[in-house]
Order: structure tokens, then sequence, then C-alpha cells
């Protein structure tokens, strides 16, 4: 971003914590299905920031970010599920997929704790391992991109296949309690968003801490020059799976986030499609900047809403048309917009150049 | 004057409007304007003129191609019940919701149908993950979800009806039908997901108890379209009956490979259980021709109420379309809400319920009678074989209506399965 703070109340911090503040008032003038809805967008917005961070800042397009968030949201799940079925009883559908006794890799989600450690872990050695045979060996780009893309294949067919232990597709629905409060109380939903809105903002101000430090000069040239920055002595490879893992760890993170406030959740969430969707989401607010996709993942999902319950029949062309008119005319999504209104906006009242760094096209 | 966060500025405005425009949703003090299905006024309490009640299948996606039909019903059902001056005095209003083949979108919109538009009812589903979907969430707000699909059974949810077959009213008595009639080799043939498992496993309990042999249980990813190792294997093991509860597209595939293969339905006989006249439509009359299906309502059924039924159906959506099993009982659900409305004088869930037990409807299959306990109904099964035309003839009926059992309590031999439930 420029370097020329301005003075006025409308400088850049005072807005984001204005944002913030907006957030954490919301429960007062939203009513609780419209504050289920906005806390789950803002799940979404905590996983694009990661996803923004390996795709805009480092240059890493994965589509199979699905999987990260879907592992997250079934290691909750699994504890809510063993939470509602009790100490004595088997969750509903092992019951009627013939298991008989509780697998061993669902014991440890009975302990709350342990759940949510394994819900950011999981994804973080799945990313790692991925990452360091992928990038240790060069395979970048496109290919990289593909991979990811089996990968999804390869975690949706197994979790359809192991019904007994997945759910299937009907995936893991029906909780109960979390820690003794019910789900279902405006209280536990209210504290849950907020909580979603506090792992937000501090996601958030992680990433802008990081992008801001050496590491994001490190990952900006990655993206820019990764040859270059090689012959300096740098591995990408390294960095690269650091940013890979942080990624799948936010997903992660997210995906426990938007179970406790739908209520479901099944491999149609970490599918192909919902994969890519969360790309578009990036790519829509504008990548490279930490900001923009956050706002690209709520209006997305805000307008899919909207749309959806005014016209039933023909929303997904609204939501097409919407995608398209970005992709032809604002190629650096919602953000560039903005930045071409406050180029204007300068150019008309003084005719100083106001950047002061060369943004490059990475392409 | 410095204007760079002039752009900060527009977005902290786009962002504003979104809260406001959430907030702004929220029914009771702005009405939206829209197609059918936005909202009006607040809530299909008693004293409005208009009761509302949610449609909620899924208009676009995989599903689509089979819920609409059923949309298409329940809004028929709607149209006829108000041309006839409503419910209570009252015109019923349709709410469409879309839930987009997705089960959170399902959750989120029967939640939305519900908590904001708070309706009467809703009517909708498809998929046993979407009916899975909603459960929690109609259970939650003590609403009513009327779910038109025959399905696997093991389950009894105190604010659903359901209006599809359970396992005894459809899968059961055609395995018997098939034991007598057509022979004891069965191959399981199913997509995988959770309905064609959980009632395969109540076939191998049945086809053990009869002494009968299993001689093969394959399940395909849903979408799956190359059979040909599937058929490879039907082909050695000889079956003299496959059961098939593939879904969707791959009947498609499967059929017309197993026609290019040479097996015709002489040398051995595929029973669907998710192939009614709609899918007849899109396989192929010429290529399905000959095998059997098990339901409780065809097209072709004897009833005056049908005959009214397949007019009006194809009088309100063109010549060309055809009536089936989920389209009767998505039409007659609506019926049988209303009837209970009526009798219960009230909305009111738990009346309804109440007023709902042994609730008897004379519905194009056939007599129809909720079941005071497990709230499904009784009905005729009907075994049919599909002719040339796509219709499906009719060879075997229950000659009355089959008292549902979603736990196949009734049966010995599946003891095992539903005592595993607890229940």
């Amino acid at each position: 971003m420029g370097k020329i703070m301005n003075q006025s109340i409308f400088n850049k911090k005072n807005l984001l914590l204005l944002g913030f503040i907006v957030l954490l008032i919301a429960p007062l003038f939203l009513t609780d299905f419209r504050l289920n809805l906005l806390g789950k967008y803002l799940a979404f917005a905590i996983l694009v920031i990661g996803l923004d961070l390996l795709w805009g800042y480092t240059g890493v397009l994965s589509l199979g970010h699905g999987i990260f968030f879907g592992i997250g949201a079934y290691a909750m799940g699994m504890y809510l599920k063993l939470e509602a079925a009790g100490t004595t009883k088997l969750p509903d559908f092992m019951a009627w997929s013939g298991v008989q006794e509780l697998p061993f890799i669902w014991v440890p989600f009975q302990n709350p704790i342990l759940a949510i450690i394994l819900g950011i872990f999981i994804p973080v050695m799945i990313a790692l391992l991925l990452g360091l045979l992928t990038f240790r060996n060069r395979i970048n780009g496109v290919y990289f991109t593909i991979l990811s893309q089996a990968l999804v294949v390869v975690v949706v067919t197994l979790f359809v296949g192991q019904q007994g232990l997945t759910g299937g597709t009907n995936g893991l629905t029906s909780f109960n309690t979390i820690f003794g409060f019910l789900l279902a109380s405006t209280t536990t939903q209210t504290v849950i968003y907020l909580i979603t809105a506090a792992v937000l903002a501090m996601v958030y101000f992680a990433s802008k801490v990081l992008i801001n430090g050496r590491l994001g000069q490190v990952l900006i040239g990655i993206r820019d020059g990764e040859n270059r920055l090689r012959f300096l002595g740098y591995d990408p490879a390294i960095f690269k799976t650091f940013i890979y893992a942080l990624s799948a760890g936010i997903a992660g993170l997210a995906g426990m986030l938007f179970v406790l406030q739908v209520g479901i959740i099944s491999p149609t969430m970490m599918g192909i499609i919902p994969s890519i969707e969360m790309v578009l989401w990036v790519a829509l607010g504008g990548r490279g900047t930490l900001i923009g996709p956050v706002l690209g993942a709520i209006l997305v999902n805000w307008a899919k809403t909207t749309f959806s319950e005014s016209y039933p029949d023909i929303w997904l062309y609204f939501l097409g048309l919407m995608f398209v008119i970005v992709v032809v005319f604002l190629p650096d999504g919602l953000m560039g917009l903005f930045k071409k209104f406050q180029k204007r906006w300068s150019g008309l009242h003084d005719k100083q150049p106001n950047s002061t760094r060369v943004e490059k096209n990475y392409s | 004057m410095k204007v760079k966060p002039f752009y900060l500025f527009l977005l902290m405005v786009a962002f504003t409007t979104i809260i406001a425009a959430c907030s702004g949703g929220n029914g009771a003090s702005t009405p939206e304007e829209g197609s059918s299905g936005s909202t009006e006024g607040t809530s299909g309490s008693d004293d409005e003129d208009v009761i509302e009640v949610g449609i909620l299948h899924s208009l676009s996606g995989t599903m689509a191609i089979s819920e609409t039909s059923v949309h298409d019903a329940e809004l028929l059902a709607i149209n006829e019940i108000n041309a006839n001056g409503g419910v209570l005095g009252k015109q019923i209003k349709p709410v469409i919701e879309d839930g987009a083949s997705d089960w959170p979108t399902f959750a989120e919109k029967a939640k939305k149908l519900l908590q904001q538009d708070k309706v009467a009812a809703i009517f909708g589903g498809w998929t046993s993950a979407s009916r899975k979907a909603m459960l929690p969430v109609v259970e939650e707000s003590n609403g009513l979800l009327w779910y038109p699909v025959q399905y696997e059974g093991m389950e009894s949810s105190p604010n659903i009806f359901y209006t599809g077959a359970a396992p005894n009213q459809q899968i059961v008595p055609a395995v018997d039908w098939l034991l007598e009639n057509r022979g004891t080799k069965f191959y399981l043939l199913g997509s995988d997901y959770v309905f064609p498992r959980t009632a395969n496993a109540a076939i191998k309990a049945q086809l053990e108890d009869a002494g009968a042999d299993l001689v093969g249980e394959e399940y395909t990813p849903l979408g799956h379209t190359d059979y040909n190792t599937v058929i490879a294997k039907i082909k050695s093991e000889k079956p003299d009956v496959i059961f098939n509860t593939l879904n969707g597209d791959s009947n498609v595939a499967f059929f017309k490979q197993l026609k290019d293969a040479g097996i015709t339905s002489e040398d051995i006989t595929v029973l669907s259980v998710s192939v009614a006249e709609e899918e007849v439509r899109g396989i192929g009359a010429d290529v399905i021709a000959g095998h059997l299906t098990s339901w409780n309502y065809y097209q072709t059924t004897e009833t005056p109420e049908n005959s009214e039924f397949v007019e009006a159906y194809k009088a309100a959506y063109g010549e060309d379309r055809v009536t089936a099993d989920p389209i009767e009982a998505g039409y007659f659900g609506v019926y049988l809400w209303a009837a209970a409305v009526e009798k219960a004088g009230t909305t009111d869930v738990d009346a309804v319920k109440e007023a709902a037990k042994e609730l008897e409807f004379q519905a194009p299959g056939g007599l129809v009678k909720v079941d005071g306990e497990n709230q499904h109904v009784y009905k005729t099964v009907r075994i049919g074989e599909v002719q040339g035309d796509g219709q499906i003839k009719e060879l075997w009926n229950s000659g009355e209506p089959v008292k549902p059992d979603p736990f196949l309590k009734g049966f010995d031999w599946a003891s095992g399965l539903a005592e595993s439930l607890g229940q």
C-alpha cells in the first residue's frame, strides 16, 4: 500500500477499526438467522486470508483448500457428534453403517481441546508433506495446481467411501451441545459469532505483520522472480512449504468455526467446486491485498444468499454475471477498482504521482 | 487535499451496506420485492389472510432434474387448494427456495424459512443427505417438514412427515417378489452413498434369512458412467437378479452398456428402486424396457384421482411431462398437510401433528394413511415392468396399503439392524 498516510479520520487504521466495531456490534441489530449467516461469511473470510497469503503474495495457486477447510470442519464435527451421542452410544450414522465400536481415529476427538488442535494440525501436516514433496522437487505453477486439485478428488472419494467412519455423503450433522452449552441457543451462537469475528481480526493482523516483515518481502520475491531469489541464496521451497502449511492451518481453523455456525459438514463442502469458489473470492476481492479477499468472501457469499432468496429460479445467472464482469472489467478485483478510483481522484486534485512502489503484473 | 484513503472509505460504505442489507432482510419491517420466491409480510400466523409454506428443492445443480418436478407438483397442489378456497379460508402462499443440490444450503434455507419467514410447513428435500441436513433445523425450531421420497428408513423425527416409501413398502416386498418369481442369485449394484449402502445392508440380511445367494455387491461413485468392469463381473457371476440402487445419470450409462453387452431382461432381470417414469425418459424406454421397478405409484395406476392428477399436471406443465412416485408423494403431502390444518383449525405445529395422526387421503396412487406413531404413511406397494413407450405396467401390488415400518421392527432378520440404533 502507499506510504503516504493521511492524517484525516478516514485513515486506514481507523477504517479497519470501524469495520471491526461494526462486526462486534452486529449482534445488536441483526436477527439470529442473519447473524448466523454473517458468521458463516466471516469463517470464509478467515479462510481466504490464508489462501491470499499463498496465491496473492507467494504466487502459488492451490485449488485444493476445500479439503483443509473440510478437515478442520470434520475435526470439530467429530467432537460435536461424539458429545451429541453421549459417552455410551455411538454416533447415529455408525450404527446404521454397521460399525460396532468407536473407531480409533475418533477416540482423540472425544476431547474438545485435542479436537481443536487436530483440526489445525492435520491440515498443516498434509500441507507440509505435499509441499515438501512438490516444492523440493521444483514442481511449480500449473503442475502444483493440478496436484492440489487431485488431492481434493482423493480426499473426497475417501470421505464418501468410508461411510462408517465419516458419515459418507451425508456428512456430519445433528449436533447438540458444545462444552455442554446448547448449540442452538441464541447466546451460544452470539458467542461463537464474536469468537469468529475476533479470530478474523487476529488472523488479519498476524498476516499483516507477516507480510510487512522481511518474510513478506521474500514471499513477494518468490512470486515475482523465483529464480532471482534462488540465486540470492534463498531456498524458495522452504518458504513456499511454510506458507502453504500456514494457509492450510488457517483453512482448518476457518472450517471449525464454519461447522459451529452452519451445523453440518459434508464432502460437498470440500469438493472441487467449493475449492475453486474460494479462489474466486480472492480474485474478486483483489489478490495481493489482505482486505480485498476478506471483502470478496463476504460480498460474494452475501450476494449468493440474497440472490438465491430473491430469485430462486435464476440466481445462478446473477452470480455468474458478477464473476464475468469482475474477470473482464476488473482483473485486479474490487481493490483494483478502488485503486483506479483513487488514482483518478488524485489525478484531478494534484498531479503528483502518489504511488512509490511499482506494481508488477504477476499473472 | 490528500485523498488516498478515499477508496477505503468506499470500502467501508460497501461493507456497511452489506450489513444493513442483511438486517434489512428480516421480514418484519421491510417487505422485499422480487419474483416468485420473495418474502412478503411476516408470517403464516393465524391473523393474516395468507398462510405461508416453504418449498425447498434443488432448482440448480445435479439434483435439479429430479427435484424440479416435485417442486412443480407441490405448487400444483397449492394452486388447486387455493382455487377451492384455500385452508381455513386463507390462501396458501408458497415461499420458494433453492437447495442447490448442496446439503449445507438445505440447512441454511430451512433455517431461513422457519426462523425468518416463519412458514407453517416446509415441503422439500430429495436425497437422504438433504433430509439429514434439514432434520436438526426443523427439530430445533419445532418446524414441520414433509419429505416426499422413498428412503433407507432407520429414522423417525417428530418434526418430519415421510410421504415416500419406507424400506418395507418398497425394497423388502421387491426382494420377496423377486425371490418368488425370478430366482435366488442376487447381485447388488448401487451408487456410493448412504441410501444404497443402508438399503443393501437390509437386503443382505433378508437374503441370508431366505437362504438366497448373494453373488456380488458393487458400489460406484455418484455420477460414474463406466460400467464395463461391473458388467464383466456380472457376466461371469451370472446372477438371476440385479438389485439396482444406482442414482441419477449412472443409470443411463449402466442400462445402455448392459444392453450393448447383449444382456437382456430375459437373461437377467434388473430391478431398480430409483428409476421412475422421469428417469426412464432419460435412459431411453427402448434401452430399459422389460426391466422392473418397485414403487407405490405409476402414471398408469388406475384410480379416478390419478387420471385427474395426470391431466392437471400435464395441463399445467406440458403434455410431454410424466408423473412419477416422488411427484405424487410431493403432491399428496401438501393435501395431507392442508387436511390436518383444516382438522386442527390452526397451523400450530403441535396441533397439526396431532391432527395428522391416522389421517386418510385418497391420493392418485390409492388410499394413504398417516401412521400416528412414526409419521410415515401407509402405501400400496407396486412392482412394475417398463414398457416400450416409457410407461410402467404394474405386475403385482400389495392389494392394500402397507403399514410403514422404517426400522423394520416387524422382520426377525432385521433385528440386528434396528437394535444397533437403540430404537
